[in-house]
């Protein structure tokens, strides 16, 4: 963007002013979370830079933040780091603990909504939908509703999930699914469906439904035609639609706090503990590490974002 | 849509088919009869693809919260376990002193709830209303169960003076009925008096009214803010070529796609007293190093780390709103003499409109319902009405009247929702 010729010079100020403040912004937009990876490495407790770290000298700079996340809660931290060490960390450190549950139940969790969320936006792209509109907003209304109504809610629910039974006159008992690894899943596929409908949609408002026509015409049966025509075309969509499904679960810690049980403690779970009681930069060196994982994330999603756009022919002007 | 030309119906005309008038398939059906029954059928096969996904947002959502919510107009820990108090009660008109069948009556009561370890639910239930009368109730039940004589109104009071109360006896009357607004009444500041009117609460106990007012005045500011900062990001990267755009493009999407802990996080580490930001002020002389600016634990800390937070949620529909803007109009109106304020003003920023109403009311949305950032960075002047209900959930177990609050708040969430939908339309929700 360039100034035209026919600007006047308080317009030439005034762009270039613009650009300074517009500077201004994406360095407010950026500079939070690029500022804590260097204080990771702070080599003493403290959130800011040291004298050290300003004058580049190695010694203000440590690894140690990153070690203690391996080495909390282990039963012996201090030994020889040998294969029973490695096995005592992989066992019984509470970060490691943390990242394994929010592996699993991020994975479970992506896979219910993204199933789900698919099958239902192909329904919903299709004209002859019935309500659709009313269907649409209680699809996506978890993303609206505040995750504090959502996870109270699900609170007394998940205690005892077949309470509402005993209205129709069945026995009301069928055990808790609070405290349990289902009722977290559960709970997370509902908060990431809404991103899998939203993105799965998008993609198929550009599909062209004389493809499928085409394959029935050749005489594909409908499952062929959606494994074989659909589903490759629609893919890209639904990947990133999986991704937003898992990173929701993976950053969510609301409904973990009112459902999850002590066993089902998750990384933000675990980050919400440590910044309430006493923050350490041992939680800088874990929000470096989750930027990170969000850079690889955003980039996958840029990626599938270009490829589908590519081979739906609509080229970027 | 050409739906007319629906590719299931394979409906085949014929033209000696219209022999009474109608058409008819080749089957000799009537056409529109087919047709009908064709449509129906891909209704009913677009709507099976959407079941279980509904079913199980039904189930798993709005049913919880259907349940959770009945909680605020609906409460029998005091009269499921105290029947027959509860029977006088409906019995004798609001105002009646209570007579000896009144005290018999809560004896009995107290005595069965006690057996049966009932009596904690219904001194918490009388506690909401009366606050420290739940151990009234604990210590009561364990004396007599020990044993109690005739007259019961000298026993009771003998146990403890405080059963003479007017305000525990109204409060008792309150809650013997299951069905009841007070809570939504204690939730705008109001209550019952003894005489059954309504007023306000006493002057230090308004609290939720100032939660709410201040819910929506800092989650407007924050709008207003995310505005602000927001739309010159917008226009810079729609008015960009590509390639320059969708690399700034990354700074944008990046603290999108960061988690939320994360970036919270990183505001408590800038902000604090010992913090970079307060350093850098103390380096630079602004301030000097006994004057550090409290930043954080207070509104100002709310403020910055929710702009921060729901800026991309502002920048993301503008941009795609600016970039289908038609550069020649602006510069058609610059032809025609208009300054470039002018031109600005009238041409380009009303055009701007959907993609500002959509941003807006999106932040807006995802403000009023914040809770983790303000738990965190808030301190006690930038907790939220969520802040409140959480609290309530957690600390004091007022369950009915973390109801009433998410009540009035989702009450006020989905009328926004709505207008969203008119407004907007959630097909045009776009993420990144």
């Amino acid at each position: 963007m360039a100034v035209p010729t026919y600007a006047t010079p308080l317009e030439r100020a005034w762009h270039y002013a613009y650009l300074v403040l517009c500077g201004m912004i994406f360095f407010f937009l950026i500079a939070p979370i690029v500022v804590i990876i260097p204080l990771s490495f702070n080599a003493e407790p403290y959130f800011t830079f040291t004298d050290q770290m300003l004058e580049f000298d190695a010694d203000g700079y440590s690894m140690r933040w990153y070690d203690s996340l391996l080495t909390f809660g282990m039963a012996a931290p201090d030994g020889v780091r040998d294969a029973s060490w490695w096995a005592d960390a992989w066992a019984n450190a509470k970060w490691v603990k943390a990242a394994k549950n929010s592996i699993i139940i991020g994975f479970f969790a992506t896979i219910l909504a993204t199933c789900l969320g698919t099958l239902a936006a192909l329904g919903l792209s299709r004209p002859e939908m019935p309500f659709r509109r009313a269907i649409m907003a209680t699809l996506i209304s978890p993303m609206i509703v505040p995750l504090i109504i959502t996870a109270t809610g699900m609170f007394f629910f998940y205690s005892n999930p077949c309470e509402l039974l005993g209205l129709v006159g069945l026995p009301t008992d069928c055990g808790r699914l609070a405290g349990t690894y289902l009722g977290v899943i559960l709970a997370h596929a509902t908060l990431g469906i809404p991103f899998v409908i939203i993105t799965v949609t998008a993609t198929l408002v550009g599909f062209d439904q004389s493809l499928n026509r085409a394959a029935a015409s050749l005489g594909a049966n409908p499952r062929t035609t959606f494994f074989r025509i659909t589903m490759p075309l629609i893919l890209p969509g639904v990947i990133s639609g999986a991704l937003f499904a898992f990173v929701t679960s993976f950053d969510e810690v609301v409904a973990v706090l009112f459902i999850a049980g002590p066993d089902q403690q998750t990384i933000p779970r675990q980050m919400w503990n440590g910044i309430r009681e006493q923050i350490s930069p041992a939680i800088l060196a874990v929000a470096t590490l989750l930027v990170i994982f969000s850079i690889a994330l955003l980039t996958t999603v840029e990626l599938l974002r270009r490829r589908s756009e590519r081979i739906r022919g609509i080229t970027p002007h | 849509m050409a739906q007319a030309l629906d590719p299931h119906a394979a409906i085949v005309t014929t033209a000696s088919g219209a022999e009474d008038g109608k058409l008819t398939t080749a089957d000799g059906k009537p056409l529109a009869w087919a047709l009908k029954r064709s449509q129906l059928k891909a209704k009913r096969r677009a709507f099976l693809l959407v079941l279980p996904l509904l079913a199980f947002i039904l189930i798993t959502f709005v049913i919880p919260i259907g349940q959770m919510l009945q909680r605020s107009f609906y409460n029998d820990g005091f009269s499921a376990n105290m029947p027959q108090i509860s029977q006088w009660f409906a019995e004798n008109e609001r105002g009646t002193p209570p007579d000896e069948a009144a005290w018999t009556a809560l004896a009995n009561d107290l005595i069965a709830s006690a057996e049966d370890r009932s009596i904690g639910v219904v001194g918490t239930r009388i506690n909401y209303d009366v606050p420290g009368t739940r151990s009234l109730f604990t210590s009561t039940g364990r004396k007599v169960r020990r044993g109690i004589e005739p007259p019961y109104r000298e026993a009771l009071l003998e146990i403890d003076e405080e059963w003479g109360d007017s305000r525990l006896w109204s409060a008792m009357r309150n809650a013997a009925t299951p069905v009841t607004a007070n809570f939504y009444l204690a939730s705008v500041d109001r209550t019952r008096t003894d005489d059954g009117s309504i007023q306000q609460v006493d002057e230090r106990q308004r609290v939720y009214v100032m939660l709410f007012m201040r819910t929506f005045w800092l989650s407007l500011l924050i709008t207003a803010l995310t505005f602000v900062l927001g739309f010159p990001v917008a226009h810079l990267l729609a008015t960009l070529p590509m390639r320059k755009s969708n690399l700034l493009m990354i700074l944008v999407l990046l603290p999108f796609w960061t988690s939320l802990l994360v970036r919270t996080t990183s505001w408590m580490v800038l902000l604090q007293q010992q913090g970079v930001i307060n350093d850098i002020l103390v380096w630079l002389g602004v301030i000097g190093g006994g004057q550090r600016l409290q930043m954080i634990y207070n509104q100002t800390g709310t403020i910055i780390a929710m702009t921060h937070i729901l800026l991309p949620f502002m920048i993301l529909p503008l941009y795609s709103v600016m970039r289908t803007i038609n550069p020649s109009y602006v510069r058609a109106a610059r032809s025609l003499g208009a300054t470039s304020w002018t031109a600005f003003r009238r041409i380009y920023f009303p055009q701007t409109l959907p993609g500002l109403g959509a941003g807006a009311l999106l932040v807006f949305i995802l403000a009023v319902g914040y809770y983790i950032t303000p738990a965190l960075v808030g301190g006690s002047s930038g907790q939220l009405i969520s802040n409140m209900i959480a609290m309530h959930m957690t600390d004091t177990l007022n369950w009915s009247m973390a109801a009433a609050l998410a009540a009035l708040l989702l009450a006020s969430v989905l009328i926004l929702y709505w207008l969203y939908d008119r407004m907007v339309g959630i097909d045009n929700l776009k993420l990144g």
